[in-house]
């Protein structure tokens, strides 16, 4: 084959050719002891591995994600016209792959399960040499692959993760999110809710039957109730469930004129399409006009929801439709490649790579704890979402929030969001020690030798 | 009390969703004795015939709006449907909001062609094949089916709403003298449980009323002897899976407004749908449908938030619990026949 | 050893292929087009051989008693559950993990066996199924304090595990057989080979051995012969004044126990627990395994395992980029048509492939891939006759 890949085994296999051809040469080299960190790069390319759903109910997503990923190295190797890497505020990226050695990829599935993310991550890390692995579109899996990453020694940057546990409880120093939490969603919603709807209304939480749904509901409960809001009841849904009537219909009868449903993805399709169906948002509780809330938007889900998005309030990392230099930049090279503009999961995949090459540019090493020291309190800007910080207490970005709102009369099958207002980052920061957050401790790197 | 008409409501909804599925599978598994791991696949095909038939009636050209820019910056492209041309807009809209009605007709046609394709190609190999392949064969085509609709059609929901006139809901606490908005009902899962009431009546009025009916009951209660008879039973077992097909497609078809279909739709009622059927018991049609309204209705007990305060949890087992505590007492479920898979 | 030459012979050419298993599972040279079909690293090897143990556990219960059972992977899950927490608590080694995951495993499979076996056939199955979907939906929600829920469970730097000494610090606690870590491997090159062995591979091979050895010693007891007899005529043996019930719960609990030491070991070799572990599409994957393999057979439900986890982790992860290396050779409107033609069946493709294989082979091979093996044996010695029972193999299971 002409165009071998070189990865970690390459090193070993020209060393046992030049030592003596056919011979039998024990190496032990556990963890690549030489280099002081796993999987360190050998030869002239670096691997990365994009680990994200390609089957299951997130696959749409996942598929999203890898486009972002494609371009990203693209980026990085200096093809295309260059994307964020023009408008991202530190320059030490040439376009000339990551410290001169040209990006190559892996891809896996995750199939949005645990076992099955750990053991495609794990592929990656023994079988390719992955030096860092990223994507995932939930919760439970950023949390399962982050601990792997942790104990191997690679650097994790998670995708679309939402739940305050990735960097809460379940921190990891070798672990790091790019993605807003719910903390910072109910906290950026609130005031515009209030601003909205007034701050005398009675909420009724549905609340998805797992880890993101509850801190979810913990969330929005605690900061609607902090401005006035009174919350009636918060049930919980099995992931599982298909039709939600049965828990849409009492909404009504408990005196509720506010619908929060903390449900992502199939979920949310659903529920809002059931509760539309109900007829809640033509009717008037308490003289009030009733309204519905999704916390959590995602555009490509929301697609499945059609119509019934309209006028519905929720937050968002990213929308394409922000008009600083770094999102345009950003539209424009993933547009004109693919035809239809980016997902939030695809810019915060795209951002998280362009981070960690920049981190190893800054750190001029592929060494995990360089990679942890270049990215811890980190700031930065011209990535979509105004100035940024990378807090070194717990490995989360903060930056600007956006509310968006369903619009009423979309151009395109795109055009589906319309912002509100972009929450700036002072109102949902947030000590790292928050009891909605508390509970886990980062650790120390590891670099896997 | 409204409160438990209100969930009486749901439960007959949710229901008849149940029950449609179970019968169609019953037909084919507690009848003809084939494990058919495909006929939630079958449910989602059915549901994908009314995306499919509402991507042709917008078939569209394209039109350039220089009025109006894209993402890019680009003067937007407008999709003109075919449909507006030939009918001009005002009917063209009116045919593609009854979309999914209309669906019904292109559907039938459609599933009972895939049943008669299923049986003859796949499933008349199995009959006598162990239990064990049946799962291992329908399983696999149940997988590929869902990947070829996953190919074609991407992962997430496709909305496919009803039309407006049945859109929104109606207030029959009003009617029963509560008060305003205690209970209210969507219309179309009122036309949904209409519309199951009609085909279980249409299936079973079918196998009660018809000669056709008869030699096929006779023949599930006893194959060998029928066809000792010299009827030709197996040509009357593809036309029932034929039947069941479209049992489970029309099912499909009329969901979909209900909730935005995906690829995956199949596989998670299967489990639930067989769950209905044993619980209903082997080789009972009735069994199924009552099984079927049975569960519905005690799901939608456990979701009201009184019951979860007191058991919390109870929502995500109920259905299990309740098949447990029926299989227990009533060994062969609710009205099933002796010695019907039971070995 | 108390085997006969025959199941002495198939044991020795199971422990030979594990042994080798590093060097049979990485045929192909590093850096070559073929290299991404090479398994023999660490985690697939792993996974391989544990899905082999609760394949075959499956498969005493299953392909003996013709009980199908739809509800294992709870056995799996609750075994798991009952090692993480021995780590958190207890120490990272993996001894007492492994033990009590299969006497938790044990105890859960003794209810659930108690209570579903007095229905038998289809109602049987969906009693298990009920049974393994309340774990997962419990699991899954209310239970999160105790299973950690949708993130599931991994030891963390803060855990108690009392018999441990103190991490220094930067350590991260590791699963290890008294000091052995799961996760050290030792890598040999020869020529453009790189073959890697993993002490937690091998710990996980020869509890497989092991765990293969009983099971043969089980379908040749007197047992298993009653656990035949039950599979064949209940009624008859109810007839003969013996009681089925003792034997069928005798050959569940063992299962339940097989499915938690592979629940224990999964944890030993990779330190986490997910909810979904127990889901019913995981006690179906382990239906199908054994189906695929050849029911009733001893080595069968090996190769249907083995079959299953290669698709799912090599198939999955070919992508365009490596298709386009395939056949970058071939003129631009052959490549771009190869290409246009194999894709859908690679990377998120691979369920496809996967419900693909499953039909070709049920249609063609009744009896599983043993059966295909057999074909093939025969191809190769005509001059023998060819009604010679395969090792193992009873008729095909119910």
């Amino acid at each position: 084959m002409s165009n071998s890949k070189l990865t970690r085994r390459g090193l070993i296999k020209t060393g046992a050719v030049a030592g003596a051809a056919g011979l039998t040469l024990p190496t032990y080299l556990r963890a690549d002891a030489h280099a002081g960190y796993l999987n360190a790069p050998q030869g002239d390319t670096v691997t990365l591995g994009f680990n994200v759903p390609q089957s299951g109910p997130y696959a749409d997503e996942g598929a999203d994600e890898l486009r972002a990923y494609e371009l990203a190295v693209e980026h990085l190797n200096g093809g295309g016209d260059g994307g964020m890497m023009n408008t991202f505020t530190s320059k030490a990226l040439q376009g000339n792959g990551i410290l001169g050695k040209k990006v190559e990829y892996v891809t896996g599935d995750t199939q949005t399960k645990s076992d099955a993310a750990r053991a495609s991550a794990k592929s990656m890390i023994e079988k390719d040499g992955a030096v860092m692995i990223t994507g995932g579109s939930s919760s439970g899996v950023a949390v399962a692959v982050q601990a792997l990453c942790q104990e191997a020694g690679v650097i994790f940057m998670a995708g679309l993760t939402h739940s305050n546990d990735t960097t809460g409880k379940d921190r990891r120093a070798n672990g790091f999110r790019h993605f807003f939490n719910s903390y910072m969603s109910g906290a950026a919603l609130a005031p515009v809710l209030k601003n909205a709807y007034g701050s005398d209304r009675k909420a009724y939480h549905l609340t998805a039957d797992y880890n993101w749904g509850y801190t979810t509901e913990e969330a929005v409960k605690s900061s609607t109730e902090a401005m006035g809001w009174e919350t009636v009841a918060a049930v919980k849904t099995p992931l599982t469930q298909t039709d939600f009537s049965s828990y849409i219909a009492p909404v009504l009868q408990s005196g509720a004129d506010t619908l929060v449903l903390n449900h992502y993805g199939g979920n949310m399709v659903n529920s809002l399409t059931n509760a539309v169906q109900f007829g809640l948002r033509d009717k008037q509780v308490n003289g009030k006009d009733f309204q519905i809330i999704v916390p959590l938007y995602s555009r490509l889900m929301a697609k499945g929801a059609g119509a019934n998005v309209k006028g519905i309030f929720g937050s968002t990392n990213w929308h394409w439709s922000l008009t600083d230099e770094g999102s345009k930049a950003f539209v424009q090279s993933f547009g004109t490649k693919y035809g239809f503009p980016p997902s939030q999961a695809a810019h915060t995949c795209y951002v998280q790579a362009l981070l960690y090459a920049d981190a190893c540019e800054r750190a001029g090493t592929f060494n995990p704890c360089g990679v942890v020291e270049a990215l811890e309190g980190f700031e930065f800007d011209g990535m979509g979402n105004g100035k940024t910080l990378y807090r070194a207490d717990d490995h989360q970005c903060f930056k600007d929030v956006l509310v968006v709102k369903g619009k009423e009369n979309p151009t395109s099958e795109f055009d589906l969001l319309e912002i509100v207002e972009v929450t700036p980052v002072e109102q949902v920061t947030y000590a790292p020690d928050h009891p909605q957050f508390a509970g886990g401790s980062l650790g120390t790197c590891n670099p896997g030798a | 009390m409204d409160a438990i008409i209100l969930q009486i409501l749901n439960g007959l909804d949710k229901g008849s969703a149940y029950a449609l599925i179970a019968l169609g599978l019953t037909l084919i598994f507690g009848t003809l004795g084939v494990v058919n791991f495909a006929h939630g696949a079958l449910f989602m095909i059915g549901a994908f015939c009314a995306v499919t038939l509402s991507r042709i009636l917008t078939l569209s050209h394209t039109v350039i709006d220089e009025t109006q820019k894209d993402f890019l910056g680009n003067p937007l492209k407008v999709d003109v449907p075919y449909i507006y041309d030939i009918f001009g807009q005002a009917t063209g809209d009116a045919i593609i909001d009854w979309a999914v009605p209309i669906s019904i007709l292109f559907a039938i046609p459609v599933m009972v062609g895939i049943g008669f394709a299923m049986e003859r190609g796949l499933i008349k190999h199995f009959y006598k094949r162990p239990h064990a392949d049946q799962i291992l064969v329908t399983f696999g085509l149940a997988i590929v089916l869902q990947e070829i609709i996953k190919y074609f059609y991407g992962a997430n929901p496709i909305p496919t709403p009803a039309p407006d006139a049945f859109r929104g809901s109606f207030d029959f606490g009003a009617m029963l003298g509560f008060d305003p908005n205690t209970i209210i009902y969507p219309y179309w899962r009122l036309v949904y449980f209409a519309f199951a009431a009609v085909i279980i009546g249409a299936v079973f009025a079918f196998l009660q009323f018809t000669t056709f009916g008869m030699v096929v009951r006779a023949g599930m209660a006893d194959r060998e002897t029928v066809g000792l008879l010299g009827i030709n039973i197996d040509k009357r077992f593809t036309i029932m899976f034929g039947i069941a097909a479209a049992v489970a497609g029309l099912a499909g078809v009329m969901y979909t407004p209900i909730n935005s279909p995906n690829y995956h739709m199949g596989m998670d009622f299967l489990v639930l749908s067989f769950v209905v059927v044993v619980v209903g018991g082997m080789g009972s049609l009735s069994g199924a449908v009552l099984a079927g309204f049975l569960l519905g209705i005690l799901e939608s007990f456990a979701s009201m938030a009184i019951v979860l305060e007191t058991l919390p949890g109870i929502n995500q087992i109920i259905i299990y619990l309740v098949a447990i505590i029926i299989l227990l007492t009533r060994p062969r479920g609710l009205m099933g026949r002796k010695g019907v898979m039971e070995e | 050893m108390g085997l006969n030459k025959k199941d002495f012979t198939l044991l020795i050419i199971v422990a030979i292929l594990c042994v080798f298993a590093p060097f049979i599972l990485n045929p192909f040279p590093e850096g070559s087009a073929m290299a991404q079909f090479n398994a023999g690293y660490p985690d697939l090897m792993q996974r391989l051989v544990i899905f082999g143990i609760f394949a075959i556990g499956f498969n005493i219960l299953f392909g003996l008693t013709g009980y199908l059972s739809f509800g294992h992977a709870a056995f799996l899950g609750v075994g798991s559950y009952a090692a993480i927490w021995m780590m958190k608590l207890l120490t990272m080694n993996v001894i007492p993990a492994i033990i009590i995951s299969v006497l938790v495993a044990g105890l859960f499979s003794l209810l659930v066996g108690w209570i579903s076996l007095r229905r038998s056939g289809i109602y049987f199955s969906i009693l298990t199924l009920a049974f393994a979907q309340m774990s997962y939906s419990l699991a899954y929600s209310v239970l999160t304090p105790i299973t950690g829920g949708e993130t599931g469970l991994q030891p963390k730097v803060n855990d108690p595990r009392i018999l441990d000494g103190a991490l220094a610090a930067g350590e991260t606690p590791r699963a290890n057989l008294f000091g052995l870590q799961m996760n050290q491997s030792y890598e040999m090159a020869v020529g453009n080979w790189v073959f890697t062995f993993n002490a937690g591979y091998y710990l996980a091979a020869i509890v497989m051995l092991i765990a293969f050895y009983i099971s043969i010693r089980i379908f040749r007891s007197p047992f298993g012969m009653m656990l035949r007899a039950v599979k064949s005529n209940q009624q008859r043996l109810n007839y003969t004044g013996l009681n089925a019930k003792p034997y069928t719960l005798a050959a569940f609990v063992i299962s339940g126990m097989y499915a938690g030491l592979a629940g224990g070991l999964l944890v030993a070799m990779d330190t986490q627990v997910g909810a979904e572990r127990m889901f019913w599409t995981a006690s179906g994957e382990v239906v199908l395994m054994t189906i695929l393999g050849g029911a009733g057979t001893l080595i069968g439900p090996v190769l249907g395992a083995g079959f299953i986890k290669y698709m799912e982790n090599i198939v999955s992860k070919i992508n365009k980029s490596i298709l386009e290396q395939w056949f970058a050779f071939m003129p631009d409107g052959i490549e771009d048509l190869l290409i246009t033609l194999v894709y859908p069946f690679i990377g998120k493709g691979w369920h496809l492939t996967l419900g693909i294989l499953f039909m070709l082979v049920v249609i063609f091979l009744p009896g599983g891939l043993v059966e295909g093996g057999q074909r093939v044996g025969r191809l190769f010695k005509r001059k023998k006759p060819a009604d010679d029972k395969p090792d193992g193999k009873t008729t095909p299971a119910e």
